[in-house]
């Protein structure tokens, strides 16, 4: 077995089987918990709405805020953005997820994806060099926040050097940038990758119990 | 706890002669082991790890950007006044007894245990410096309440012992005697019957039943008792049914702002017990901003069922009386503007109460800069403007709510909360500010059109 079967075949396995069984056990161990109902009396009803206006509400900051964290809001957009660009507009990638739900769709070309790549690189370079010059970032930040980027990065760099055909045996480098995603696959669910879930769950929850206080989350 | 003086270093730069940096005081309650106040501290916090706090907890992605919201951190600078590292050592708890992967953290030992040395110094950012004013919530991508959880990690820090001694002297006062500044019940009553010979205004004391019963604050008791004859005034002009109560006068909340759940229960029974008893259908809250999230938002919670009466915080009684036209009002000549409390406004979701009431006084309001909901806090809330080493920061913090005021122009200043107030007051003496902070109610009080009587 090459490195490149093994990576195409018992390990693409392993990770979507820690992926998965992973976000279940960590969502389920969460929503399992106990939560008492609030008996307060609310001051409006269809606090649902507030929580569906807090999920847009909070993904650009409100006005007094923007010249303090307007260009982190930026630089986390473009890593979002260019990780599902390339994540879902690659032709090798889209190819990939056609075998596996059975259509096909439209991708961009090899060219854009290659810069959008490169752009979400460098952002995400400058999200660590915040993260690492920062005095309250730097603070606040843990094994996770760094563990976290080295697997985004990782898939970006070694996708990249794929491409750009810099591996000495084209074969071998594949399976290196396969690897590397299926690495960041068996990290998501332990670390703050699961922000991807949180996000929507959180900021529901704020945005529904303030609504029915009538108050602003 | 304290170093002696001895061993620091002089802060030659500043323009006061001080030391570099103060020793951090700790303060300790109870005679206990250091493995049990630990053991105490991680029991309390784990009783609060639901399926909210663990959402939060989990959903953190270490950006950063509450800082940038706090006014503590603000006005010092100092990378440790973030909001979510205040809750540092909750989140470590909770990472290590009941996350999903508690399991995994503990067996590999990923997330240590919390240690008394941690506690200790955290004492300091979970009391000196956060008012659970909330402002950090607007700020955060993930929307993560941060305020509620820094007040559930003081019930783990309040078990362990772990409290400022002032917020700590003056919850047990209250505990022991009904209210946290000495307004016991026979003080109250004396104050009451003061005010209402001194503005003659009849005061309404102990009735049998009414449908109205008044709460005051011991902060309006003791140091802006006029407050008492301001709602007494007004609710006689309106004709209402009311009572102040004895047995159930005391606002405030200090089992809430310590941190001790069972004492706050208490608190709140025992005005709940009064309402019942009197067959109250309306509750008003003076202007005091932590006793409207005691009883208007967790009182319910405390009583284990909903409440059997209606609790409006004053400015929004006030607001709905000028809205029946129940209440008339003369016309003010200033421009104000207006502090809002955060506890009745932004977490509280009464902003549009005082304003509905200003502009029938025919004020000109002038909003300050991230004013109404986003308002930035004055930094007495939450127990902070009872700890004395807290004192400094907290200056600076009103510092920036000075300027932020101060660029309104506005001529007079005004808020609905007694302990923002005493902050100002504290504060302007401090820092000579010109301006002097009024109170919403009185402000109505004195500007009543009296044929208006129901």
């Amino acid at each position: 077995m090459t490195l490149l079967d093994f990576a195409r075949g018992p390990a693409m396995q392993i990770a979507i089987f820690i992926f998965v069984l992973g976000i279940f056990w960590r969502l389920v161990g969460v929503w399992a918990l106990r939560q008492k109902k609030d008996l307060s009396e609310p001051r409006q009803k269809g606090a649902w709405i507030g929580g569906i206006k807090g999920l847009y509400a909070h993904a650009w900051p409100y006005k007094p805020f923007v010249p303090y964290v307007g260009a982190q809001y930026i630089v986390g957009y473009v890593i979002h953005l260019g990780l599902f660009i390339v994540l879902f507009f690659g032709t090798p990638h889209m190819l990939f997820f056609a075998d596996i739900v059975g259509f096909t769709w439209w991708t961009l070309p090899g060219g854009v994806i290659t810069f959008v790549a490169l752009v979400t690189t460098v952002a995400l370079f400058i999200a660590l060099t915040k993260r690492l010059v920062n005095p309250v970032q730097r603070l606040i930040s843990n094994f996770d926040d760094y563990a976290t980027w080295f697997v985004t990065t990782l898939p970006f760099v070694t996708g990249l050097a794929t491409t750009a055909n810099l591996w000495p045996h084209y074969e071998t480098g594949l399976a290196i940038h396969l690897l590397s995603v299926w690495l960041l696959l068996i990290y998501f669910p332990f670390g703050k990758l699961m922000h991807s879930f949180w996000f929507v769950v959180s900021r529901y929850t704020t945005g529904s119990r303030f609504a029915r206080r009538g108050g602003m989350a | 706890m304290s170093k002696t003086t001895t061993e620091m270093a002089l802060d030659l730069e500043a323009k006061r002669l001080s030391v570099v940096e103060p020793g951090t005081r700790v303060d300790l309650q109870g005679e206990m082991s250091d493995e049990e106040r630990v053991e105490k501290a991680m029991t309390n916090f784990a009783k609060d790890f639901g399926r909210v706090t663990a959402t939060y907890m989990e959903a953190c992605i270490h950006c950063g950007a509450c800082a940038h919201a706090c006014p503590f951190y603000e006005a010092s600078g100092n990378p440790r006044h973030t909001p979510i590292w205040k809750l540092e050592p909750f989140k470590q708890a909770y990472k290590r007894e009941a996350g999903p992967l508690a399991f995994f953290y503990k067996a590999f030992n990923l997330k240590k245990n919390v240690t008394l040395d941690e506690l200790k110094e955290w004492q300091e950012l979970l009391y000196d410096t956060c008012t659970m004013c909330g402002r950090c919530t607007l700020i955060c991508p993930m929307s993560i309440d941060i305020a509620t959880l820094v007040g559930m990690a003081r019930h783990g820090m309040f078990h362990a012992g772990l409290v400022p001694h002032e917020l700590y002297t003056v919850t047990e006062k209250a505990q022991r005697e009904g209210s946290p500044l000495g307004a016991t019940p026979q003080v109250f009553e004396d104050r009451v019957e003061w005010m209402g010979d001194e503005h003659e205004v009849d005061m309404h004391m102990n009735e049998d039943e009414a449908e109205v019963l008044v709460l005051m604050s011991s902060i309006e008791i003791q140091k802006y008792p006029e407050s008492m004859a301001a709602t007494a005034k007004i609710l006689n002009q309106m004709g209402k049914s009311w009572t102040y109560r004895t047995d159930g006068y005391e606002a405030t909340n200090f089992g809430l702002l310590s941190g001790n759940t069972a004492w706050q229960k208490e608190m709140s029974m025992k005005v709940i017990a009064t309402a019942e008893k009197i067959g109250a259908k309306l509750v008003i809250l003076p202007e005091c901003g932590h006793a409207y999230q005691a009883l208007r938002w967790q009182g319910a919670n405390m009583y284990g069922k909903p409440l059997p009466f209606k609790v409006q915080h004053i400015s929004e009684f006030l607001a709905d009386a000028v809205d029946s036209g129940s209440l008339k009002l003369k016309t003010v000549n200033s421009t104000v503007a207006f502090h809002d409390p955060c506890q009745i406004s932004r977490r509280g979701g009464a902003t549009s109460a005082p304003r509905k009431v200003l502009e029938a006084l025919g004020v000109k309001l002038i909003e300050s800069k991230s004013g109404g909901s986003m308002n930035t806090c004055c930094g007495g809330g939450g127990g902070v403007i009872t700890i004395h080493r807290a004192d400094t920061l907290r200056y600076k913090v009103m510092g920036a709510k000075f300027r932020q005021l101060g660029e309104t122009g506005a001529e007079m200043m005004v808020t609905s909360c007694s302990n923002c107030r005493q902050n100002f007051d504290d504060s302007g003496e401090k820092l000579n500010w010109d301006k002097q902070m009024n109170s919403l109610l009185e402000l109505v009080a004195d500007n009543l059109v009296e044929e208006a009587k129901k």
